[in-house]
């Protein structure tokens, strides 16, 4: 059965359910696509058709479960259980997961098949997923530039209909920013909504996991399957899971759209710009009643962002040792061995944020730098606090400029981390945001996001205003030419 | 020249929890390597820590029996450092807000008591090292002094009585052995009536408190040896060889590690409601201190008693069961010290309680008694029975003890006549013989009673 890959998740499930085709038709659908175009995105890092075939028998694909029968992308970050998991870094080359994380055993609730992994930056640092030991992912619309990053591998294969929907992780955009390079939508969900047990940390403190999906009513059905408290998460936050389609097609009239004053900078690219703004005219048109908002420490985010994300890196990352699991490279007494196996199993980017968050913490300096960078983050999560007293959800560019040319920002890495611009602060203040299509530019052609933030547990309101724009435009029925 | 030491323990205690403090897994001692682990406390990619409540009220009755302010609002900080032991290379731990600040521990202040999770134990072979991690992630304890001590024996008796109090509050057993208590000695030395402190030093590896005792002495007099030589000491660590009895350096300040402190972001704050405080302060144990008095008090005993039986908390329990309702507590407590095992013994509580009555009533001597006491340490039998089915029962029976007395009178006329000429021990003679006519059943003090009588009258 062609064609099936094209669908979305609803789509396809409506089809599933009604008996129309089986999960087995679906899961060879989707790796028949996969066989035919991965060879140039690259969006997949590892495979078993096998293994996806043998869920795909076992699903009663015809029952009410919410994904029963729909294959889902992993981000190499999640565990797996008898899967590999690396992280794109060489340190783990060979290591194989000993158990589920818990959004996986979710998704297995849910009937999902537990589909290949995706490419990603090293240990989910970056913005174009170039930092991967496997090799580099291709943005589907236009094969040499670059996805976004660091779940570039997740976002590619969804916009490639490679995948229905991935997993992916967020710390300071990496859903959200893929998502809007790839043309897809991608949701990084409140900090504490969806439970980080299984997600290989990269900051504790900002990580979640999200959906990336075609439309926005399959990322409300996936944060339904993923989210809710887990013990064995402390930072899950015991509150109901509501039922997020439910928010769908109430339209905007009489929501509060707020526009931040801060986010008319320099180096925000035209096109976009002008992208956004249409979609802000649209939301006007809808009924939604635009005002304008200030985030004032919205120019301390990068720093804020470099000097946390990197300290609580430089302590995560540091059991990587060569020690239980993972490479090994042997040394005559067991500091030689920790240098060798560390210094020839990371990447330069990830040593990089290894030795800031590292210095950042040193004693005589954490005053100076981790204390101070956490005093001014209360305050980046109060600017939030208050804007929100003025509007129901902000509207930003998800990425001051379109996807960029593989190669041409690995010397930069500050350029590189200035891209982030409007997506770290949600991370920071722990609130929830959604990417979503809202335009493409003229030539080469390339999508374009549209970021709406919410206040933090109101996915709710973020699907409702994105729902309502994606309905009112058929962007996100746009496919790239493979 | 004359110096004064000062001395600062820092004990890390094993708490005694069925589960380690981030994961599932068993606590118990001596299972075969790396098969008590999981992973959690494998450090494997991805996973979270979940606290253990049971260490956390552990750790606040330890403070309440300290005496500490119990820290309403504390957390958890990650304390980094690289070593094969340590499977995240990180140790979660408490920093700068510890469950516990201040308290007493005789007359040694301490500093603070915080809870973290314990390192894997490091194996060294021929050509390669080996880890078990089934120690890895239980709940570990650290206990800080003040630097209050002034000589070893001080030290030694911190970490007796501390001992003392974590055992009888079932914080732990500290059973140094099986390294469920270590401990960590800082010392300097001043000359005497100098306010300053000396450079310190940190002395690690000592396995038992007479281990602490000997590495102070030790400690000591090398330290004032350099000084004496005119020459300055350094802060640094020194490890403890017990077989040769010296101590040697380690590692010297320059080395030492700037662990990078900073809030572990995986963990929620600990709050210490004023319900679970209420709850915890209901399990508070009687301090030994408190317990010795009353057993002074309420028991009748000499200090020595009350001492011994109280350092032994399942000898105290056993006692106290004795003991209650009895007319001689005092006598009890002489044959329940006389114990060697009490938690091994077949003997019932009571049965001491029935020994006691039955000697103090006269039905058996006092040198029988010990024959009864020893076979019902062999059999937990009662004495009761055990004099039945031995026929030990004195003969109080004034009837069958007159005629001994007359059959002794008849046979010895000469200590008769001793007796009536003034001879008080010739009494002791017929006496000896009544015994000997009854078998040694007679009550003696009823024989000689009756044998007086009859001469006199």
């Amino acid at each position: 059965m062609s064609g099936l890959h094209t669908l979305s998740i609803h789509e396809l499930r409506d089809r599933l359910r009604r008996g129309e085709v089986s999960a087995r038709e679906v899961t060879q659908s989707l790796l028949d696509r996969i066989a035919g175009v991965d060879d140039k995105l690259k969006a997949y890092m590892w495979l078993n058709p096998d293994d996806a075939l043998r869920q795909a028998d076992a699903v009663d694909a015809k029952g009410d479960k919410p994904l029963a029968g729909i294959p889902i992308a992993m981000k190499d970050v999640l565990n797996v259980a008898g899967q590999p998991c690396t992280c794109a870094s060489k340190i783990l080359k060979g290591h194989v997961s000993v158990y589920d994380a818990t959004v996986v055993r979710q998704l297995r609730e849910a009937g999902a098949i537990i589909l290949g992994r995706t490419n990603m930056d090293e240990f989910a640092m970056g913005s174009s997923t170039e930092n991967s030991s496997w090799g580099v992912t291709r943005n589907p619309w236009d094969l040499e530039r670059i996805p976004g990053g660091s779940s570039g591998g997740s976002a590619a294969a969804v916009a490639g209909d490679e995948a229905f929907g991935a997993l992916g992780s967020d710390t300071g955009g990496s859903i959200r920013q893929p998502a809007a390079l790839c043309g897809c939508v991608g949701l990084k969900p409140t900090y504490g909504r969806v439970s980080r047990y299984g997600l290989v940390a990269f900051a504790s403190s900002l990580d979640q996991i999200g959906p990336f999906t075609k439309n926005v009513a399959d990322s409300a059905l996936m944060l339904g399957v993923i989210s809710g408290h887990d013990a064995g998460d402390s930072t899950s936050v015991p509150r109901p899971v509501p039922d997020y389609a439910a928010a769908l097609g109430r339209g905007v009239k009489g929501l509060r759209i707020g526009l931040v004053r801060e986010c008319q900078i320099e180096g925000l690219d035209r096109e976009v710009d002008a992208a956004v703004k249409a979609a802000v005219k649209k939301l006007e048109d809808l009924g939604a009643e635009v005002v304008e908002v200030s985030l004032p420490h919205m120019q301390y985010c990068v720093a804020v962002y470099y000097i946390i994300a990197t300290a609580e890196a430089s302590a995560n990352l540091a059991r990587f040792d060569g020690v239980r699991y993972g490479a090994r490279v042997a040394g005559d007494d067991v500091i030689e061995m920790y240098g060798r196996t560390r210094g020839q199993g990371f990447g330069a980017e990830v040593k990089r944020r290894i030795i800031l968050g590292t210095y950042a913490l040193s004693a005589g300096y954490y005053d100076a730098y981790y204390l101070r960078a956490q005093k001014v983050r209360t305050l980046i999560r109060q600017d939030f606090e208050k804007a929100f007293q003025k509007c129901d959800a902000i509207v930003t560019p998800t990425s001051p400029e379109v996807a960029f040319k593989a190669g041409e920002k690995t010397d930069d890495p500050l350029k590189m981390y200035l891209s982030d611009i409007f997506t770290i602060s949600v991370n920071l203040a722990g609130t929830c945001g959604i990417s979503i299509p809202c335009g493409f530019t003229a030539q080469p052609k390339l999508p374009v996001g549209l970021q709406i933030l919410g206040k933090s547990f109101d996915e709710e309101t973020i699907f409702r205003v994105a729902h309502a724009y994606e309905q009112a435009t058929a962007w996100h029925k746009e496919r790239p030419a493979l | 020249m004359n110096y004064e030491a000062v001395i600062g323990l820092e004990v890390h205690v094993q708490l005694k929890t069925r589960s380690k403090m981030f994961c599932g897994c068993a606590t118990e001692f001596g299972a075969a390597p790396n098969t008590q682990v999981c992973p959690v406390c494998l450090g494997y990619p991805g996973v979270l820590p979940v606290m253990n409540a049971k260490a956390i009220a552990k750790t606040i009755l330890t403070g309440l029996m300290i005496g500490c302010e119990i820290t309403r609002h504390s957390k958890w900080d990650r304390k980094n450092y690289f070593y094969p032991d340590m499977p995240k290379n990180y140790q979660i731990s408490q920093y700068d807000l510890p469950l516990c600040v201040g308290g007493h521990v005789g007359k040694c202040g301490v500093t603070r008591i915080h809870l973290e999770e314990d390192v894997a134990k490091s194996f060294h072979f021929d050509r390669t090292s080996g880890v078990d991690f089934n120690r890895a992630g239980t709940p570990l304890m650290e206990i800080v002094s003040e630097p209050d001590m002034r000589s070893p024996d001080e030290a030694a008796a911190y970490l007796v009585a501390l001992k003392e109090m974590l055992v009888s509050g079932d914080v732990s057993d500290c059973d140094m052995e099986k390294g469920q208590l270590r401990c960590d000695a800082n010392v300097s030395v001043r000359p005497v009536g100098q306010e300053k402190f000396g450079e310190k030093v940190e002395i690690k590896n000592m396995n038992t408190i007479s281990g602490v005792r000997r590495a102070l002495g030790y400690e000591i007099s090398r330290q004032a040896t350099v000084l004496d030589r005119g020459e300055k000491l350094q802060q640094e660590t020194r490890r403890w060889d017990d077989e040769t009895g010296t101590t040697s350096v380690m590692r010297t300040k320059e080395y030492a590690h700037d662990y990078r402190y900073f809030p572990e972001p995986d963990l929620m704050p600990v709050i210490v409601s004023d319900e679970l405080l209420e709850e915890i302060r209901r399990l508070l144990p009687e301090l030994p201190e408190a317990k010795r008095q009353r057993f002074i008090r309420q028991y009748g005993l000499p200090e020595y008693d009350a001492g011994v039986l109280v350092a032994n908390a399942a000898l105290a329990g056993f006692y106290e069961k004795a003991a209650a309702g009895s007319k001689n507590p005092k006598a009890i407590s002489n044959w329940v010290m006389s114990v060697s095992d009490i938690t091994a013994t077949p003997i019932r509580p009571a049965h001491v309680a029935d020994l006691v009555a039955v000697i103090d009533a006269g039905r058996i001597s006092g040198k029988q008694g010990k024959d009864v006491f020893a076979r019902m340490l062999a059999t937990g039998m009662s004495p009761v029975t055990i004099i039945e089915e031995q026929g030990l029962a004195q003969v109080s029976d004034a009837g069958a003890i007159e005629a001994f007395a007359d059959q002794a009178i008849a046979a010895n006329p000469k200590s008769v006549a001793d007796y009536k000429a003034g001879n008080e021990a010739a009494l002791n003679h017929l006496k000896g013989q009544v015994m000997k006519l009854s078998k040694g059943k007679a009550n003696p003090q009823l024989a000689g009673e009756i044998l007086t009588r009859k001469l006199r009258g």
